[in-house]
């Protein structure tokens, strides 16, 4: 397979590298030009769609997935570089049956309008609660910063997270 | 959007990086964080030959002191690592106030200081707090290694001194003397947009007087801007209302700002002047701890 030109007509003597990548634990194997983004890897190299580009000019975070379990936003890094590394897309948060409790907690909350910024906002809330699992209202609004929600809806984001963290302690069921 | 063709090379080594940067000089450039450069290269304002990105050489990520005291920041050390460093609360609080109002918590998670640095966007914060601080930055040539203060570093906007082949490596802050202050005031929009306007003031004291003062301006210039008349009216002198007046006055005669969409030059001029004043009064005689 190849990105970053279309994928019908296949340019002769295009610099592609071999990269392997552990997406949401499965590992791929794929041929890509230097300059794809690992953003454009995801949503058409591997169609994992759930992975929104907003912006395009690292502002909105709508694009944000975690590279070795840390936020990053995927329109800003080159998918070479994800050569080794393990990539979680919204897609590889939980399942339909087996939700992530930041899943559960936008449900719950209604924490979400459009939904356009809502697998950005999950992904960077969910790499809060693993690195602090009780975090004060204050740390929700700060960690989420990066992340816009066009919708302003972020009153139901910011409950929507601190429910997962509850959850996630065992204070609700 | 995609960044126009480019060949990419990660070498593993300070040496190998080398290699390449002799053997392409101008048309390589280095990818560290990409905080800044990925966004360059799609929207095309950069197109190199060849991206030489850095990120496995070993060795490049500490920030760390020397036994005298001198702060090492190496070319991979994210924002992130800064934010969170027990090292910089206390002994680097200019520093330390600096790293949580980089940009965007995302983007601290991958971009560097020295990255941003070499980016040498006059809206860079890291640029006032290294003339604040009378830093300078590390780089790695053909020739060898080289030191060049923060003051001579950016030559303009977006234009760095290092010479084709050079490669940054570290960003360097001499120990400070006496009770060490400092803090970084910005005023920004919204999180992750640039500074309106952004002052740092580092400040060493022997008692009540200020031995050692640095104030740097962000946003209002072609550069970041060394108020060095602000700072010399300090020097020698104690802390006061008076003092404190006469320098937030000096330093917003250095800014150079323009109007634009975030504000007109007057505005940002009363910002810097503001600011100082804030950044100072927190040391001012008398003034609660």
């Amino acid at each position: 397979m190849s990105y970053g030109q279309s994928s019908v007509v296949r340019e002769v003597g295009v610099d592609e590298r071999r990269i392997t990548v552990t997406v949401n634990g499965e590992k791929r194997v794929v041929e890509v030009e230097p300059r794809l983004l690992l953003a454009h890897l995801l949503r058409e190299g591997l169609a994992l769609t759930g992975t929104h580009l907003g912006c395009d000019t690292t502002s909105c975070g709508a694009c944000t997935v975690l590279v070795d379990g840390t936020p990053v936003k995927s329109c800003t890094m080159l998918a070479v570089q994800a050569d080794g590394h393990e990539i979680t897309t919204v897609e590889g948060l939980g399942t339909p049956s087996e939700l992530d409790p930041v899943q559960e907690g936008f449900s719950r909350e209604h924490a979400l309008q459009c939904g356009f910024c809502t697998p950005g906002m999950m992904l960077t809330s969910h790499a809060l609660l693993e690195s602090n699992p009780d975090p004060s209202e204050e740390e929700v609004r700060w960690a989420i910063s990066g992340n816009l929600c066009r919708c302003t809806g972020y009153q139901n984001i910011v409950k929507a997270v601190l429910w997962a963290a509850e959850k996630k302690s065992g204070g609700v069921s | 959007m995609y960044p126009s063709r480019f060949r990419y090379e990660a070498p593993r080594s300070l040496d190998e990086a080398r290699a390449l940067l002799t053997r392409f000089g101008d048309e390589a450039k280095i990818l560290a964080g990409g905080q800044s450069l990925v966004p360059l290269l799609k929207l095309r304002f950069a197109a190199p030959e060849l991206l030489v990105d850095i990120n496995n050489i070993p060795g490049l990520d500490h920030h760390r002191e020397d036994a005298d005291g001198t702060l090492r920041i190496g070319a991979l050390c994210r924002h992130v690592s800064l934010e969170r460093s027990a090292l910089l609360p206390g002994r680097h609080p200019l520093m330390a106030s600096a790293a949580p109002l980089i940009a965007d918590p995302i983007v601290r998670n991958r971009g560097t200081l020295v990255g941003s640095l070499c980016h040498s966007d006059p809206q860079g914060d890291w640029a006032s707090v290294l003339l604040a601080l009378g830093g300078s930055i590390v780089a790695l040539g053909p020739s060898g290694r080289r030191t060049i203060p923060a003051s001579e570093f950016s030559l303009g906007p977006f234009q760095n001194a290092l010479l084709p082949g050079e490669i940054a490596i570290e960003a360097v802050v001499p120990a400070a003397q006496g009770h060490v202050s400092g803090s970084y005031l910005k005023l920004e929009r919204r999180v992750g947009d640039f500074a309106t306007a952004g002052v740092a003031v580092a400040l060493e004291m022997s008692g009540d007087t200020v031995t050692r003062a640095g104030i740097a301006l962000t946003g209002v210039g072609p550069s970041n801007i060394a108020a060095t008349a602000a700072e010399q009216a300090l020097t020698g002198r104690a802390l006061t209302t008076d003092t404190i007046d006469e320098a937030a006055e000096l330093a917003a005669a250095a800014a150079q700002p323009r109007s634009d969409h975030r504000g007109s030059a007057a505005y940002k001029r009363h910002v810097v002047a503001t600011f100082v004043r804030r950044g100072l009064q927190r040391q001012e005689v008398g003034a609660a701890a």
